[in-house]
Order: C-alpha cells, then structure tokens, then sequence
C-alpha cells in the first residue's frame, strides 16, 4: 500500500511553515472528525451517507499524496451508491495510514 | 475583485485562501461551509462580489443548486473531486472554469486569469448579484378556492420569478432557518418561507410532518428502519410522536 506523505503539503507552502503548520492543523482536526462519520454511516447501513464521506475523504488522500489509494477510494465511493461494500477492507486499512500518519504530524 | 469560497471541507477553504491571499487584486469577503449562509450574504452584499469558488459536492444543497437560485451570478470557479461534472459545467455561462482537487498553483492561477478575462466592466447602477432571498410569500398562488388536496402544483417566487413546483414531484421540504428547501425528484429549490406555510399548501394525503424540521412525501419512502425513512438519497430522521401516524399511513401486508 502507498504511504502517506508531505509532498503535496510541501510544495504547497514551500517556505511558508505557518502555512504548512496550517494544513497540518486541518487534517489532524478534520481527519478524525470525518473517518468517524464514516464509520457511524457505514454501521447504520446509511450507504449514500457513507459514500458522500469517502467523496470527502479522497480530497485528504490527494493531500497526503496517495495518488493510487485516491482510484480506489473512488471505486469503493461508487461501490457504496450502489449499497455494495466491496472494498471495505482495503479502504478501512487506507483509513488506519492516513489516521497513523496524521497523529505522528 | 471581492471574493467568497463555498466548500464545507475546511482543508479546501484553507487553500483558497491561501491562494487568494497570494493574488493582490483578490481580496476574501467570507468564506462559507455550506451554500445556505452565502445565499443570505450575497442578499445582502453592498460590495458586490466578483468571484466564487464553489464546491459541487456539499451536503442538503449542491454547487449546482446554488447557481440555480442566483440569479445574476458573478463569475464561478467550480473546485471538486468529482471529475463527473465537467459536463454540466458547460451549461452555464457563469463558470469559468473547473478545477478538480488536489489544487495546485499553477492551475490556480490559471482559473484566475480566465476569471479576470471573464469580468466585464458594468454598466453604472447596473444591479450585483441578486439571491432568491424574496422576503415574498414563498408558496403563493394556489388559488384560494382551491382545496389543496386538488391542487396539483404551486409556485415559488424566487427573486422575482414565479417557479412552478409540481406537487408530486415532491420528495421532501426541510426547515432551514428563516428559509425552506424543497426537493424535488429533478432539482432543489430555497425559498424564503416558513415550513408551516409550505404544509398548508401540500395535500394531506400525500404529506406527512415526520420531523420538526422536515415534511415528506409519503409515496416517495424507500424503507423506513427505527427513526428515520429514506427517500431518494436522503435519509430524513422521524420523531417518535410523529412515527405511529407515519405506521398507520402504510399500506402493510
């Protein structure tokens, strides 16, 4: 599985560490916020509610420049409009990266 | 040019700003994270606002729906992660371009310069953005001596159009405020009115008061689990006191 990275971030600021300091911020507020609406959706079979989550939550996987986890988050969006759980797995243990990698930040 | 950003995902707005913040000749009046809120200031913007980055995807009420309510609207730059929409993007003059996040600078700056190539000087007194904020009778002429259980449709006044509304294409109207949202199978619709003035418009036999904030189209119920029923995408939340008639009203086997 691709890591989570600062590479967007980085470029983004360049030499602009509030900045930076800024992103960071949001993604380790926004990020638990939202992976736990996620779940709560995903538990009460609430699957269009579910999907409109991980919409959310692939523009935090482009972030954390994970170009390749961004398809399958895509995919598994789609997956869900269709109440179909496919993907879960995958997608649960790409939520497990980033939420480890936003808590070392 | 005065600027707003719509985006309900903080990380969004954050970058906007940041970019705009880089561009001299922009300047950020307000950012919001749901489209509600910037429908009351553009009603109430003397500065006149230039530009809007705008969010597709945001719960209750898309970018989409937004630009429906505005009319006159300034120049749009639509910012998603759904590549889905491109398309439709093309159906109105306002939006001058569509960017899919992540956003970069480059493409930043690009929108930008089609923005500011977009702006035309206006004429003097010529009106800004107006807002479908009519402080008017929302759901008005249903004539008055017609029962509402036979009238088949009404109309909206939004900023100054009489919109019609069929009746049973109805799915919900949801109490937001000071203004309702009705949806519809086709479009959503904001109006500046009360849930109570739009109840007495709709035919009891089609529509139930399930929530304090929410009445809904009976027909339109997918399936109902505990407290709550799901009609089209929406998942509507039922109040205890309110779910034995909802119960009664079904046609159980």
């Amino acid at each position: 599985m691709e890591e989570p990275n600062l590479n967007y971030i980085n470029e983004l600021a360049g030499d602009d560490n509030d900045f930076r300091a800024v992103l960071i911020g949001v993604i380790k507020n926004e990020l638990p916020a939202e992976i736990n609406e996620y779940q709560d959706n995903l538990a009460a079979q609430n699957f269009n509610a579910a999907a409109d989550n991980v919409h959310k939550l692939k523009h935090k996987i482009s972030v954390m420049g994970m170009e390749q986890s961004y398809y399958l988050a895509e995919k598994f969006e789609n997956n869900l409009k269709e109440r179909s759980t496919q993907l879960q797995a995958e997608f649960g243990q790409l939520l497990m990266a980033m939420q480890g990698f936003a808590a070392s930040l | 040019m005065n600027c707003i950003i719509i985006d309900d995902e903080a990380m969004a707005r954050a970058i906007i700003t940041q970019m705009i913040s880089k561009d001299p000749e922009l300047k950020l009046a307000q950012e919001f994270s749901n489209a509600i809120p910037a429908i009351k200031f553009l009603n109430q913007d003397s500065a006149g606002t230039d530009l809007i980055f705008l969010d597709i995807h945001m719960p209750d009420f898309t970018g989409f729906d937004f630009i429906q309510t505005i009319k006159n609207p300034p120049a749009v730059i639509l910012i998603t992660s759904d590549k889905n929409f491109a398309t439709d993007a093309f159906e109105y003059d306002c939006i001058v371009d569509y960017i899919v996040k992540p956003i970069t600078e480059d493409r930043f700056l690009r929108a930008i310069r089609k923005a500011k190539a977009h702006r035309v000087p206006e004429p003097a007194g010529a009106a800004t953005a107006s807002v479908a904020a009519v402080p008017a009778p929302a759901a008005a002429p249903v004539p008055q001596d017609q029962p509402k259980d036979t009238a088949t449709e009404f109309y909206v006044n939004i900023d100054r159009r009489l919109i019609k509304i069929e009746i049973a294409s109805i799915n919900v109207v949801e109490a937001k405020g000071d203004y309702i949202h009705i949806k519809t199978e086709q479009k959503n619709y904001i109006v500046h009115s009360t849930l109570k003035k739009i109840e007495e418009k709709l035919p009891d036999t089609l529509f139930l008061k399930v929530h304090r904030t929410y009445i809904i189209n009976t027909k339109k119920i997918i399936d109902i689990e505990d407290n709550s029923v799901l009609i089209g995408k929406d998942v509507i939340p039922v109040s205890r006191a309110n779910r034995p008639e909802l119960i009664k009203r079904l046609n159980m086997l």
